[in-house]
């Protein structure tokens, strides 16, 4: 491989990096908004968020994609730059499958906490921040791990709009050199490395937040 | 925004043979997925760590790698190594070896969960090894399987559209192809999106039933 091709599949790895981050950022925030939105007292508020889960559940993220890329720009008569479009589509996908996990969570800490916490006066946002949330977090942490692996794969979906990411480039420089065997199993092997960078990290800071719990049974 | 019906039934028909092809493709992508994970997980219990350990390594790899690109590798590397397949064959190739090693860790789940004392007793009556896999463990394994592997369809659905990459005209193939050829992307894609949400719906209200049905 020559250094321009080296150069481009670099910054495909860069791209998708910050897609990576981005849409894992974002993905984070809905989950949380949306899972704890579902646990509301209010069932308008249930109602909305559990549409928004069954719906982007519902559809393939590649069709979202498509729809952020192709649909949105002719609606609404501006157009999103690409990174921006991947990351709307990417995190508001798997945002939804995130809210699941939250609401899971949430629901798996003892009753007898949340009762604790009205007993003692906290108010409801008391409650989530100071009680709920540090315990139902670190039993978040496996399945976001998985989550965030599944979100890194979905990253790939956006080269199917041209966007240039990882598996874009990838397709670049085997047009140029004719050899799919050798540039397909480097960017497996790439997006493999990534993977297993996140699951480690994933596994650092949970030990790290279940440690913060002292001795809760 | 301009919504027009008649470009949508103009899409119709179109949407109808990317439907039909969409459905095969998970059909078949399932029967993979199902078959080829049960090998994964029969070899992962295999006494000789040379055959686990390789296993094991593979399978991993293919779970954390994007299928896209799986699906890139067997649509240009089969050809140069003599294995011609068809777009759609190389597709469901790709969606039930990638969820192969998704549909292991069910049934490895399912085995693990029938509880020791089932081998314990098949053991006590000497039992031979097929009947203890036939007779005992797996009629139990399978209630605790089908709505994990339920789950999986679904997933392998809204994988599916992933196929238009390698040419598959299936739903959103068709669409990107209609969408292409009238200058018109809302309606063929809000389409098909729509079309995604109902049969996930009803293959997840199908799945319920079926549970229902086993746990009784």
């Amino acid at each position: 491989m020559t250094p321009g091709l080296w150069d481009l599949v670099l910054r495909g790895a860069w791209t998708t990096i910050q897609l990576l981050v981005l849409s894992g950022l974002l993905m984070t925030a809905v989950a949380l908004v949306v899972g704890v939105a579902r646990t509301s007292r209010h069932w308008s508020v249930r109602f909305l968020a559990g549409l928004y889960t069954e719906v982007f559940r519902g559809t393939s993220a590649l069709v979202m994609i498509f729809w952020v890329f192709f649909v949105l720009p002719v609606a609404l008569g501006w157009q999103l730059v690409p990174l921006w479009a991947g990351t709307l589509a990417l995190g508001l996908t798997y945002g939804a499958y995130g809210a699941e996990i939250v609401r899971g969570a949430l629901g798996a800490v003892d009753p007898a906490q949340r009762e604790g916490g009205v007993a003692l006066g906290f108010t409801p946002g008391q409650r989530l921040r100071l009680i709920l949330l540090p315990q139902a977090v670190p039993e978040m942490i496996p399945s976001y791990c998985n989550l965030l692996v599944e979100l890194l794969k979905g990253t790939a979906l956006v080269s199917v709009t041209g966007m240039g990411d990882l598996a874009f480039s990838g397709n670049l420089v085997r047009l140029a050199l004719q050899e799919s065997a050798h540039i397909y199993t480097y960017l497996l092997v790439v997006y493999f490395v990534i993977a297993f960078v996140i699951t480690r990290l994933m596994r650092g800071l949970e030990r790290r937040l279940k440690a913060g719990l002292g001795g809760v049974a | 925004m301009t919504w027009d019906w008649s470009a949508v039934s103009a899409f119709l028909p179109h949407f109808r043979d990317g439907l039909v092809v969409t459905l095969q493709a998970l059909a078949l992508g399932s029967l993979i997925s199902f078959s080829l994970g049960l090998v994964w997980t029969l070899l992962m219990r295999t006494p000789t760590r040379w055959v686990r350990w390789p296993v094991g390594v593979v399978t991993e790899f293919v779970r954390n790698t994007p299928l896209l690109v799986q699906l890139f590798f067997l649509f240009y590397v089969l050809p140069e190594w003599g294995l011609a397949f068809s777009a759609l064959t190389t597709g469901v190739l790709a969606i039930g070896l990638h969820y192969s090693t998704y549909t292991m860790q069910v049934y490895r789940a399912g085995i693990e969960a029938v509880p020791v004392g089932q081998w314990e007793a098949a053991t006590a009556l000497s039992l031979p090894a097929r009947r203890t896999w036939c007779a005992v463990i797996l009629p139990q394994a399978v209630r605790r399987v089908v709505p994990p592997l339920g789950n999986y369809v679904i997933s392998m659905l809204k994988d599916t559209p992933v196929l238009m990459s390698i040419t598959v005209l299936e739903m959103l193939g068709q669409a990107r192809l209609f969408s292409q050829q009238h200058f018109r992307f809302t309606e063929p894609v809000t389409v098909i999106g729509v079309a995604f949400i109902v049969v996930s719906y009803l293959a997840s209200v199908l799945l319920r039933t079926l549970e229902r049905r086993l746990v009784r």
